[in-house]
């Protein structure tokens, strides 16, 4: 099994820029701690009703996401190496189709959350009540309306399995006030809690908490320089 | 005789029954036609109150979780509000729905352009693989629903209700069928368009041709009516010419000619009965008819 300390050289491996350290990279911490040790997913039940889903709707920049994805044996470590290129299966915006493990495409930003609601339903209609939804956005994504339609909704028709994991790095440009973004999904119904991107142990515990959903776990890391 | 909404919803209702991997999802429009069947089925009939998008990205989730969804308002806000979550949510997602719409062009004459969705069948015809159904009749609808959600594994409908209807049903048939021969044309009459086309073409010697499935379009059919006058009428209840293009397709390669009537790009900027703007677009009776002799002239 593969280490934290070693995404930076499969990182390398995509951006072929030695300095991308994990701090280059929002998203990294969160992606590991999900894979490392909340997700119940593995590359052995791709397709098994019952796993854990994870939904990267903020499919920019998927460096991260595709370093965790080796690590975790989803994706051979291979595959790194020609990302974005013509025979690649390593978009610069994750497709479900063509990746083992991912599930949903995205790229569009204000899709995984509205999609992740209609998922948490499903399931919860098929019986399956052990699985969790987790749909991780960014703080300028949520400026897209269709965000908002999701949020009110699924708080005020309370979904146990919906969790979302907003990474704030500060990158809208008009921000969320003073209550920050866990203010907009409170005053819904939701559960909310902010801790830090890139403390795993605090990560950890947000995430796998089982306090009902819809939970938001807003992980603040350093703003965009 | 209940109309295309209503006998969508009873069908639909019915199907929520039998199938429990269906499931129904609303914008509110019809929300008051699902009540009963939100109450047998909470957690497969879900009001997302007015938000379109939402609307149609739940349907591409529950898609995702193994579900046949059937994803349900008024045309505009179906297909053109929701667009993007149409083409990603569903198509880029490879998730499939039952797309049903009511309104259709012009059954909100008296709404006005807000509640107007001419465009939407050539909308959907920027995607790939969408099947689209126009059924003429309410009688035809549980079965065009039916087989909508049967074919699902294979891919996503678009069903346009409306408000406007032909006198009588007809059985339904995945192609072209032919309602009377005749030879100085072929006149190809979808959905709703039937009962005023028989009506201009009366006395005329042509052959009427009557369809529901619009995509895919049965080409092959068209082919074979066409083959000996070579003359070709579309008479569609949207946007004039939407099917132009898979007709000259199939016609591609031998002298033909080619009518394309339907709704035009004009802003009416009118209200009124759906009748009085199927007359203003030359969709009654009496428009059909000024068109298709006009255009077979005389020598033919």
């Amino acid at each position: 099994m593969r280490m934290y300390a070693e995404l930076p050289r499969l990182m390398t491996m995509m951006t072929g820029d030695e300095k991308h350290g994990p701090s280059a990279t929002s998203t990294l911490d969160v992606l590991w701690v999900l894979y490392d040790q909340v997700l119940r997913v593995s590359p052995d039940r791709l397709d098994d009703p019952g796993r854990d889903r994870f939904l990267l709707s903020k499919g920019h920049g998927p460096a991260a996401y595709y370093a965790v994805l080796a690590a975790k044996g989803f994706i051979p470590e291979s595959w790194l190496a020609g990302f974005g290129s013509a025979g690649s299966r390593l978009g610069y915006h994750p497709d479900r189709n063509l990746v083992p493990g991912v599930e949903i495409a995205s790229g569009s930003l204000g899709h995984g959350l509205p999609l992740g609601v209609g998922l948490a339903h499903g399931l919860i209609a098929r019986g399956l009540l052990s699985p969790r939804v987790f749909v991780l956005v960014g703080d300028a994504e949520l400026d897209e309306g269709s965000n908002n339609e999701a949020i009110v909704y699924a708080g005020a028709v309370g979904l146990p399995n919906l969790v979302v994991i907003a990474v704030d790095n500060q990158s809208s440009s008009y921000g969320w006030g003073a209550g920050g973004i866990e203010a907009h999904f409170a005053v819904s119904g939701w559960s909310v809690t902010r801790v830090s991107g890139r403390d795993h142990a605090a990560l950890a515990s947000a995430l796998g908490s089982s306090v009902e959903g819809p939970r938001l776990v807003v992980a603040a890391v350093e703003g965009k320089s | 005789m209940s109309d295309m909404r209503t006998v969508f919803a009873s069908a639909a209702s019915s199907l929520l029954d039998e199938d429990p991997l269906a499931a129904v999802v609303l914008a509110e429009i019809s929300a008051d036609l699902f009540a009963k069947a939100a109450a047998r089925h909470p957690e497969r009939v879900l009001n997302v109150g007015i938000r379109e998008q939402l609307m149609v990205s739940v349907g591409g989730g529950l898609a995702l979780a193994g579900l046949r969804p059937i994803v349900h308002t008024y045309a505009p806000f179906l297909v053109e509000r929701a667009f993007e979550q149409v083409k990603l949510d569903l198509g880029h997602q490879g998730a499939r729905a039952v797309l049903v719409s009511i309104g259709a062009s012009y059954d909100a004459a008296r709404g006005g352009r807000t509640h107007q969705a001419p465009e939407d069948v050539a909308l959907l015809d920027t995607l790939p693989g969408f099947t689209v159904q126009v059924p003429g009749h309410p009688d035809e609808v549980p079965g065009l629903l039916r087989g909508a959600v049967g074919v699902l594994d294979s891919g996503s409908t678009y069903l346009r209700l409306s408000t406007e209807s032909n006198r009588s049903a007809l059985p339904l048939w995945p192609g072209l069928q032919v309602v009377r021969p005749g030879r100085r044309a072929v006149v190809i009459a979808v959905g709703p368009m039937l009962s005023p086309v028989l009506d201009a073409v009366s006395d005329l010697d042509v052959t009427v041709a009557y369809t529901t499935t619009v995509r895919p379009f049965d080409g092959e059919g068209l082919r074979a009516l066409a083959s000996a006058s070579g003359t070709v009428v579309l008479v569609e209840p949207y946007l004039a010419g939407t099917s132009s293009f898979p007709a000259s397709a199939a016609l591609a390669g031998r002298a033909h000619r080619l009518l394309s009537l339907g709704v035009d790009r004009t802003e009416l900027r009118r209200y009124g009965t759906p009748a009085y703007h199927a007359a203003l677009y030359g969709l009654d009776a009496t428009g059909i008819r000024r068109s298709v002799t006009d255009f077979l002239g005389s020598s033919s």
